[in-house]
């Protein structure tokens, strides 16, 4: 099976430990993810003015890519590309007004209504894995390794483009159990980690980022999965500096939830790009002989 | 602070503005409060969300479009999804973000990141937030 891939910026240099561990996993799995021949940078964040019609070229025209390359699907990896893109198909969908007004700004390219379907990589696994079939495929099961799925904002908010419901999400426990992991649901699964705010205002959006640790902490959560790069940079990254401001907070290693997926599948410690991740990822894994001692 | 309140800002130009960039009606909130229950970042803004909603029902779009709260957005669409009038409140809040841009200086000076952070920061936060953050 082939599939249409989109990357995203972060994934190409920040984030090469999400895309590699991905495709590799996917390639372990049978399906051949096709990147798109051309793609740009989706913008990071869907324009919500109505009168701000310029920003939403950028990920309708990688839209425009996916469909003139042939693929009826679209998938993404980057939490907030997924949100971008599919919010991006969503309005060429339904507002015929925008739509004409985009096509026609886009002259030189087809006209684009919507037509591919833009899905998140944990859906993807979901519908056309199955939870069963990825079980009986796991070689290396995470048995015994307590470890949480931190959706955020962007995988479940809006609701239109939620990839399950936003309020009773189960698709990462589902995906954890599958890999032989033991799931724990904390509250904060769900709660924003301050995104793009470290930028503006860093004391607040570490404040957020602890509430999220301190909620895993709470639950004894031993590793965080996510699918975003900028959660993992607050989360994982900074978790230092939040370690250092505010109490309660324990050190949680974190992983992109592809990187555990590599691990369960047995892939080479090579496709998994732990360096990028804090050292206490890759020390948590060697401490339950998830990979080969260094 | 002193605030005046009279028909012909409730009806005011800018008050308009704001509902025909977000496409939403501030006058549907009923005042329930779950939205700034729910923000994340309701603890840093002086005057955060059910209040915001009150002043644009009383057309004080000018006043609220002079504070910092918009720009304390994190856009994570929680107010959105738990907002028993179904109000889209982060399009409210990015008319007000993208008016105050409009009329004056960038909240975050690009420069003032450091090269350290900009080393080692995902793309996608730089992305979202110079978008967010600057004109």
């Amino acid at each position: 099976m082939t599939i249409g891939y989109y990357p995203g910026c972060t994934l190409k240099s920040k984030a090469k430990n999400l895309e590699d561990s991905a495709l590799a996993s996917l390639k372990a799995l049978g399906v051949e993810a096709v990147e798109l021949p051309r793609w740009n940078c989706c913008g990071a964040v869907f324009s919500l003015s109505d009168d701000d019609l310029i920003h939403h070229v950028a990920p309708v025209r990688d839209l425009i890519r996916a469909k003139d390359a042939g693929h009826e699907r679209l998938i993404t990896l980057c939490s907030m590309c997924y949100n971008t893109l599919a919010r991006a198909n969503l309005l060429m969908q339904q507002d015929e007004e925008k739509r004409k007004t985009l096509n026609l700004f886009m002259e030189e390219e087809s006209d684009y209504a919507g037509e591919v379907q833009v899905q998140h990589y944990l859906d993807f696994l979901r519908t056309e894995v199955g939870w069963d079939r990825l079980a009986s495929r796991v070689v290396k099961p995470l048995t015994g390794l307590r470890v949480a799925g931190y959706y955020g904002c962007t995988l479940l908010r809006p609701r239109e483009v939620a990839i399950e419901a936003p309020d009773t999400p189960t698709m990462f426990n589902d995906f954890l159990r599958a890999l032989g992991a033991e799931a724990v649901d904390f509250d904060e699964s769900t709660a924003c980690c301050s995104s793009y705010q470290i930028l503006g205002s860093e004391s607040a959006a570490l404040e957020a980022s602890a509430r999220v640790l301190r909620g895993a902490s709470v639950s004894k959560v031993e590793a965080l999965a996510t699918s975003c790069p900028v959660c993992e940079y607050n989360l994982g990254r900074r978790q230092l500096d939040v370690r250092t401001r505010f109490n309660e907070v324990n050190e949680i290693p974190t992983f992109y939830f592809t990187q555990l997926l590599a691990v369960a599948l047995g892939l080479p410690l090579s496709d998994l790009g732990l360096k990028l991740n804090e050292k206490s990822s890759e020390a948590l894994l060697r401490s339950r002989n998830l990979i080969a001692a260094a | 602070m002193t605030l005046k309140v009279s028909l012909k800002t409730i009806r005011g130009p800018l008050a308009r503005k704001v509902r025909e960039m977000s496409g939403e009606d501030p006058n549907v909130c009923f005042q329930c409060g779950l939205c700034a229950g729910s923000c994340p970042m309701t603890g840093e803004m002086e005057i955060f969300t059910r209040k915001v909603m009150h002043m644009l029902q009383l057309g004080l779009a000018d006043v609220v479009i002079t504070q910092k709260m918009a720009y304390l957005c994190a856009s994570c669409h929680t107010c959105q999804v738990r907002c028993p009038r179904g109000i889209d409140i982060p399009k409210v809040v990015e008319a007000l973000r993208l008016l105050s841009l409009r009329a004056g200086e960038n909240y975050l000076a690009p420069e003032s990141i450091s090269k350290e952070r900009l080393k080692e920061m995902p793309q996608a936060a730089v992305v979202a937030g110079l978008r967010k953050f600057t004109g």
